[in-house]
């Protein structure tokens, strides 16, 4: 093995373990609702490559509303989708988009793009 | 009369304080025709009762604005055929970029490819200065990068940021990764002579592989608005306007969303029915088969209802509004079938766990796959080599068709459900059905009509037929009994003239009697006539004890005190029972009945409709148990009902299929509901499910397997044992093939047609 070898090998091992850790197991941006007067939680999520926040936390048996922004054009964020509360939904650029639900069990739900690259999730507490 | 006041709200605008609500307040209370204004300056909304004939929204809009302020238009309110028009509109000119875009780069590769290839022509190689050549390679390149394949870089970006990686990463990776290698090839040669490299470039590689994504891009953008289509085509149904009857009597045009409840509404033939409603004045055929998939007409006549975006055909009408927006039936049905297009099918669970983690996974690989060819390929080719392979993984790899496997298969067929008049609830549901092996069925108003129907007419002998059920209709056209209303029907369908009869009156209990032509008429059950004294002759006696023996109710007809006929009433199976059971036993399914009835009406039905294994003599309380019953001899059990009582047996089912006309109670514990009171739906619901989970296996399948071979060959896993290596050109090609097979092989659902006997 010559110096470039070892070089080009311990990059990649770091760059490796770097990809890892920054896209599975680093810290997420957290967001808690904001509750109205009218007793709505209210949540505005920016969508740009991704959701922010992307850790939504809401209360149980009360009703969500959640505004996404859609700042960008790419078509990877086109969609919405939010299985578990059965909602598909188109978003159009560079507007906002209210999506409304009522979680009614506590629990972790993943809600993702149209391919379920981009993820986020709503915990409901 | 009493005038009626009705009800508006309006949004304020430009309220900064509480005063100013009291202004708006005294503007509205002062406007003509307002009996009462409220406006709250928290909510900023204010609520009038008003006189609509001396005022409208339109006046009291004005008000408003004359106090100095402004009413918002209420936005939430557009309709969902609006906001999908912006969609599309959107959507459209997304599509006329990326065509741009992929021209651009189509051109520029087709330029640059055959520049790149020079070396294969060693006398033209000579006369070229290397050096210039890449430098003309590089402004070729260019445009394509920066203009064709931004977006792939703007994405990646952006979803870093996020911590999420997607497609777009893989593709900014790879095609920068090679384009910033023959950059420094170009402007640094030097550095790579030195080292014993030759400094190759790898512009066309760059401009082929964003021109190939952009390809697949094309195709399936193009072919995934396809898979909406039918929702799209729902939506279109909805009428625009609606002639509505003003309390003057004057008919005027007036668009849809101004249709308010209880408006009479007129209809000519010819045109759509603008919402839901009762039919109050007049008689038609209606063409239902946008919302049922039934393609015959249906008779309307007076109390009947009528559904929006249905189609009139022959008659005019009026009908009073019942439900406007999004209570009608269309926007019901579009609303159930876009909630079961956002749902997840269980069999996708194991494509979005690997989803999830698919990109960094497959950077990992191509990052590894780089330190193992650089560590042992020879010195002198081990960068371009590493380089290559490196590129070639990251291209290969395509979560696109992972993650478009199960939901496009899904879209088109909850689409195709619906046309066909079978509403699918969620993606659980239609993977449920393709597992059933036996199908339940409740008797009463699934195989059979569910109402009563003349089944025999007999007339005793020495009487003339078409006159005795001429006077018979007579009578019963003034009763109101369910029994009489299935006289009346088969005497209009044979035709029979309708002629007057005096004195009528009901006996609770027996029957009827009244005066036809001066002749007394009794019709009625057996104790009816048995009280009036008339008695039967044997042949009438044997007639009635032959059609009671066929479960059938017997109605006695009698003109002056003389038992004249028979009339045999019954639940009358469906026409196209038999053949639809038959269809589903063909599929290897095994069709139950259950039913309230004794034991020998239901071995008759049964017989009849070729069903071997029946429950008889089953409450309503006990439905579910026999559900119950099935599944614990190992069955996966569809139950199909329509009543109310059958909702727990429906929920209780592995699926459960509501019928046509079905009550709210048993869609809402229903997995299909069946728009069409016909049992071919079950059929059509089983098929189209079995086709579905067919083609989601068939992508699911093929995106696996495309994944786990191509990222290895792409990776140089063959390299030792054959000396193949995947040029990152070929693998940009295969990966903008593999989304669009998907797509293409979830569009073929769209062909689904249900099994016509």
């Amino acid at each position: 093995m010559d110096t470039a070898e070892i070089i080009v090998t311990l990059t990649g091992l770091a760059l490796s373990a770097f990809v890892i850790w920054y896209f599975f197991f680093s810290a997420r941006q957290t967001a808690s609702a904001v509750s109205t007067s009218s007793g709505v939680q209210e949540v505005d999520i920016t969508v740009k490559g991704g959701y922010s926040p992307d850790v939504i936390e809401v209360e149980r048996g009360k009703p969500v509303q959640l505004s996404f922004y859609r700042d960008e054009e790419n078509s990877c964020s086109e969609e919405l989708l939010m299985p578990d509360f059965s909602i598909r939904r188109d978003l159009p650029a560079f507007k906002t988009t209210l999506v409304e639900l009522l979680p009614q069990q506590a629990g972790t739900f993943t809600f993702t793009c149209g391919m379920g690259m981009l993820r986020g999730s709503l915990v409901v507490k | 009369m009493e005038p009626t006041t009705k009800t508006e709200t309006l949004d304020i605008e430009g309220m900064t304080c509480a005063s100013c609500a009291s202004f708006v307040e005294k503007s509205l209370t002062r406007t003509p025709g307002v009996q009462r204004a409220m406006v709250n300056f928290a909510t900023e909304k204010a609520t009038i009762d008003y006189l609509p004939a001396q005022a409208s929204p339109a006046t009291l809009k004005e008000a408003v604005v004359n106090a100095g302020y402004g009413v918002t238009e209420r936005a939430p309110d557009t309709s969902a055929a609006d906001r999908q028009a912006e969609i599309d509109q959107q959507k459209a000119l997304a599509y006329v970029k990326l065509k741009r875009r992929f021209w651009v780069a189509t051109v520029l590769a087709i330029i640059i490819m055959p520049l790149s290839m020079l070396m294969l022509w060693p006398a033209m190689m000579a006369r070229v200065n290397m050096q210039w050549l890449n430098y003309g390679l590089l402004v070729l390149t260019l445009p394509v990068l920066l203009y064709s394949g931004r977006e792939f870089f703007t994405s990646a970006w952006n979803g870093f940021k996020h911590r999420a990686a997607n497609m777009d990463t893989l593709i900014a990776v790879g095609t920068g990764a090679a384009f910033l290698y023959s950059l420094a090839a170009t402007v640094v040669p030097g550095w790579f002579m030195r080292r014993g490299i030759m400094p190759e470039v790898y512009y066309d590689t760059t401009a082929t592989i964003i021109a190939l994504i952009l390809l697949g891009k094309v195709l399936e953008l193009r072919a995934k608005t396809q898979t909406s289509a039918a929702i799209k085509a729902l939506m279109g149904l909805q009428a625009k306007t609606a002639r509505v009857v003003r309390p003057d009597g004057q008919e005027v045009d007036v668009p849809i969303e101004q249709v308010q409840l209880n408006d009479l509404v007129v209809v000519r033939p010819g045109e759509k029915v603008a919402t839901d409603g009762v039919i109050e004045e007049g008689t038609s055929a209606v063409d239902e088969a946008m919302l049922t998939g039934e393609s015959l007409p249906v008779e309307k006549k007076t109390g009947d209802p009528v559904f929006g975006a249905t189609l009139n055909k022959t008659g005019s009408f009026r009908f009073r509004v019942t439900k406007v927006g999004a209570d009608t039936m269309l926007s019901q049905i579009v609303k159930l079938v876009e909630d079961a297009q956002g749902s997840r099918a269980p069999i996708q669970r194991l494509a979005d766990k690997v989803s999830a983690i698919f990109v960094p996974t497959v950077v990992v690989i191509a990052i590894l796959t780089f330190v193992l060819w650089f560590d042992l390929a020879p010195v002198e080719a081990r960068l371009p080599l590493a380089l290559v392979n490196f590129v070639a993984v990251l291209i290969i790899a395509c979560p696109c068709a992972l993650g478009l496997a199960t939901p496009t298969a899904i879209m088109v067929s909850t689409g195709k459900g619906a046309e066909h008049g079978v509403l699918i609830r969620n993606a659980e549901a239609l993977e449920k059905a393709h597992q059933v092996n036996t199908v339940l069925l409740d008797k009463t108003g699934t195989i059979t009509r569910g109402e009563p129907a003349v089944t025999d007419f007999v007339p005793a002998e020495g009487q003339d037929a078409a006159q005795l059920l001429q006077v018979v209709a007579a009578v019963e056209r003034q009763s109101e009994h369910p029994l009489a209303e299935a006289v009346v029907r088969y005497a209009d369908a044979q035709h029979a003239p309708a002629i007057p009869a005096t004195g009528f009156q009901a006996i609770e209990g027996k029957g009827a009697q009244a005066s036809v032509n001066g002749q007394a008429v009794l019709i009625g059950n057996f104790r009816l006539l048995d009280e009036a004294g008339i008695s039967l002759s044997p042949t009438v006696r044997r007639q009635a004890d032959e059609l009671l023996g066929q479960a059938k109710t017997v109605l006695y007809v009698a003109v002056n005190k003389q038992a004249v006929g028979l009339i045999g009433v019954a639940d009358t199976v469906r026409d196209t029972s038999a053949a639809a059971i038959k269809r589903l036993q063909g599929m290897g399914i095994e069709v139950v009945m259950m039913t309230g009835d004794n034991p020998q009406t239901a071995a008759q039905v049964a017989g009849q409709v070729g069903i071997k294994r029946y429950f008889a003599e089953v409450l309503p309380s006990g439905k579910a148990g026999k559900v119950k019953e099935l599944q614990a001899e190992g069955r996966v059990v569809a139950m199909v009902g329509d009543g109310i009582n059958d909702a727990p047996a429906l929920a209780q089912a592995d699926i459960g299929l509501a019928m046509g006309g079905g009550t709210d109670v048993a869609m809402e514990a229903a997995g299909i509901t069946l728009m069409r009171s016909d049992l071919q739906g079950v059929v059509t619901a089983i098929e189209l499910s079995r086709q579905t989970i067919r083609t989601i296996k068939q992508n699911l399948f093929f995106a696996f397997i495309y994944n786990t071979l191509g990222i290895p060959v792409a990776a140089g896993l063959l390299y030792p044992f054959f000396g193949i290596l995947l040029s990152p050109m070929l693998a940009a090609g295969a990966m903008a093939l593999s989304s669009v097979s998907v797509l293409t092989n979830s569009l073929r659902l769209r062909s689904f047609s249900p099994a016509k006997n």
